[in-house]
């Protein structure tokens, strides 16, 4: 075959992201390659904090939603995970929730509400109610909306600006990343999970590695995924600075929809399977960039620093600054250091813990709770831990781990067993780290006062979570007896 | 959105890479039902040494002198030099919003997370990407001058020095447009209201299960 010949298959051959933008193209802008194009969206997730100043705009243009049967929303990021009897006693949390109410009722949108079981972490609950399919665009206004590419979607997140354009017009104006192939080979260890891939992926390749990028995640160990380690790995693509995260549709996408509230059914479930299959590269599409990764070579990672990339291995130690020649890079280490209240050289093991919490939209679902359960399971809590923390992801989720017994185990251990919510992954509510507090965290930032003012955060994964609660430290929980 | 037009800023320095929107806007100010007041508690956490709560009287609070933004030569800003991947993190638009209110039109930076970029455009703040080199001279610049101002014209993707160089940007045609003509995207849109009714009649006869909520 001639070269002319052979970049005509070559282009012929699609990867998934290539497949999900092009069946979403109303129109193009212009006639240049990645050009602005209007971009057409089939699911709105709505929450209450990037809500209100849409709905307010829209309202005050004269404009209604185009299309109020592709919008779910929920409260999940104020919402209290103590008992919900009484309602929000912070009157500025409850403004914004009864916001979110007053807009849905007006506008007949399916809201699930505070004490609607199906209510939880949006990111949750769209899996759970079959409401993200394959081939969807899904859009929020929640950077954390790329864990449904899990699905085979196109999910990403949105300001509020954009919220109020795909409310009024179904479409989005935006423009196409560069495509990249991260594949994860081979096995992993045992006790390593979804998140330990996550981080590790995000301490290669850095928090800005996917700017600009649509990361697909492939490869066997992604195969041999479910659909919860799926979406906790896409969940973090943005914290590797990819806007979305994807993953082809296989069995075990199509086992798990299949059922669900919003899932297809009969005839059209057949038809749908059908196109769903397709949704996968083509062998041979070209990537902008790809990379491989060994399973096999994953660790449990634990986060030292104020960023996601600030990453190390279980077995590894606190870095040294002075081992780093770029200035701005050592000067982030040197302030990172200093607010988390480490020393270089530390063993991360050493690194005792005053809080844990096992929840969020990484970390939150059925399976994450079976595998802290497991770990905590006959034990109890350091007593040196003043709080541990178990928020279930849904209402349905809660439901489902006590009907599983997971609840009296981590109750047992002397964990808190909360409803459901974003809580102190971003502590709008009350769940929050005080100055100084260090916490095992299963969320996604470590950010400087991201779990409460001068609260030190390090990422891991459930299990570790677990192990560390127990152990009132960080430690191996390979090695936990 | 109001037109961006050719103005002459002072410039402040921000001199730390990976600035995330939890530091831009501390999460407490996202419980606002409001779009504007968020300048106030811009980089709250760095700006002020005791902690913020909404409604909090400002007047009263305690100032960190240290904090770059709180230096006299600063005040009135327009312009924020930014290191690498500026506005990482969440996608609030609290971010860019703050950054509007306080009274920052242009961001500089030699990148920036991408949901933050693109927030930045609906609102009219037009964040500029520049190399390395460039960002590094101007970093020096800023610190070397007191009230270091630069021109922004973005008819001609321009910027100009005291001295009178001029460095030129890159920005995407579309959004230039809306920008200098403060365009209202939503009516922009609407205007293929047919096209995407159409696109949709398609879409909803090839795959009815993505149309019942």
């Amino acid at each position: 075959m001639n070269t002319n010949e052979y970049r005509s298959i070559r282009l012929m051959q699609k990867t998934l992201y290539d497949k999900l933008w092009d069946q979403h193209v109303v129109h193009a802008e212009s006639d240049e390659v990645n050009g602005m194009v209007l971009l057409y969206i089939d699911r709105h997730l709505v929450h209450e904090v990037t809500s209100p100043q849409a709905f307010e705009s829209l309202k005050m243009a004269g404009r209604k939603p185009w299309r109020v049967d592709s919008i779910l929303a929920v409260a999940d990021h104020n919402v209290p995970t103590t008992d919900r009897a009484h309602g929000i006693s912070d009157p500025i949390s409850r403004l914004q929730i009864d916001t979110l109410d007053q807009n849905c009722a007006a506008l007949g949108i399916t809201e699930f509400k505070m004490n609607d079981q199906r209510q939880g972490i949006v990111h949750v609950i769209g899996p759970e109610q079959g409401a993200t399919l394959p081939g969807m665009t899904v859009v929020c206004g929640d950077s954390h909306t790329s864990t449904h590419g899990a699905f085979g979607c196109l999910a990403f997140g949105i300001g509020t600006s954009e919220v109020e354009h795909v409310l009024a017009t179904q479409c989005l104006v935006t423009q196409k990343s560069k495509s990249m192939r991260i594949a994860v080979e081979g096995e992993l260890g045992l006790g390593v999970t979804a998140k330990d891939i996550a981080l590790a992926i995000i301490g290669e390749i850095g928090t800005a590695g996917g700017t600009g990028y649509a990361i697909e995640f492939a490869g066997s160990a992604i195969e041999a995924l479910s659909m919860e380690g799926r979406m906790t790995l896409c969940n973090m693509a943005i914290e590797a600075g990819a806007r979305a995260g994807m993953v082809a549709v296989d069995e075990t996408t199509i086992s798990y929809i299949k059922g669900r509230p919003f899932a297809p059914q009969g005839e059209l479930w057949d038809r749908a399977v059908k196109y769903w299959r397709t949704l996968r590269s083509d062998p041979g599409a070209a990537f902008d960039r790809t990379l491989v990764i060994d399973a096999a070579g994953i660790r449990p990672q634990v986060t030292w620093g104020t960023s996601p990339e600030m990453v190390t291995t279980i077995d590894g130690f606190v870095p040294n600054p002075a081992d780093v020649t770029d200035t701005i890079k050592r000067q982030d280490m040197e302030k990172a250091l200093q607010y988390m209240g480490l020393e270089p050289g530390m063993a991360i093991q050493s690194i005792t813990i005053d809080k844990v919490f096992i929840g969020s939209c990484t970390n939150s679902r059925i399976e994450d709770l079976r595998a802290a359960a497991q770990v905590v399971s006959g034990k109890h809590v350091a007593p040196s831990v003043k709080l541990a923390l178990v928020v279930p992801g849904s209402g349905l989720v809660k439901h489902q781990a006590e009907q599983e017994g997971l609840d009296k185990i981590f109750l047992a251990a002397g964990f808190e067993w909360r409803e459901p919510g974003c809580s102190m992954c971003l502590a709008m509510n009350d769940d929050r780290l005080n100055k100084g507090e260090r916490c095992a965290s299963t969320s996604n930032r470590n950010f400087e006062g991201r779990q409460g003012p001068g609260g030190r955060t390090h990422l891991v994964s459930p299990a570790m979570a677990a192990a560390a609660a127990i152990a009132g430290r960080v430690v191996d929980v390979r090695t936990l007896n | 959105m109001k037109k961006f037009q050719t103005f002459t800023g002072i410039v402040a320095p921000l001199d730390r890479a990976n600035v995330d929107t939890d530091a831009i806007i501390p999460k407490q100010f996202l419980k606002s039902i409001k779009r504007s007041g968020f300048g106030v508690n811009l980089f709250d956490e760095w700006r002020y040494l005791d902690h913020g709560e909404p409604g909090m009287d400002v007047s009263k609070r305690q100032i960190n002198p240290d904090f770059v933004l709180n230096q006299k030569r600063y005040q009135g800003a327009q312009i924020l030099l930014a290191r690498d991947n500026f506005g990482c993190g969440s996608s609030r638009e609290h971010a860019p919003w703050a950054l509007q209110d306080y009274g920052f039109k242009v961001i500089i930076a030699p990148s920036f997370a991408d949901i933050f970029f693109n927030n930045c455009f609906k609102i009219g703040l037009l964040p500029i990407t520049l190399d390395h080199t460039l960002m590094n001279r101007l970093f020096n610049a800023v610190n070397a001058v007191e009230n270091y101002a630069l021109t922004v014209d973005l008819a001609s993707q321009a910027l100009t020095t005291p001295d009178g160089e001029q460095f030129t940007f890159a920005v995407d045609a579309f959004r230039k447009h809306c920008l200098l003509n403060g365009l209202d995207e939503i009516g922009l849109t609407l205007q293929h209201a047919e096209k995407i009714k159409q696109f949709e009649q398609k879409r909803r006869a090839e795959q009815p299960w993505l149309f019942d909520i």
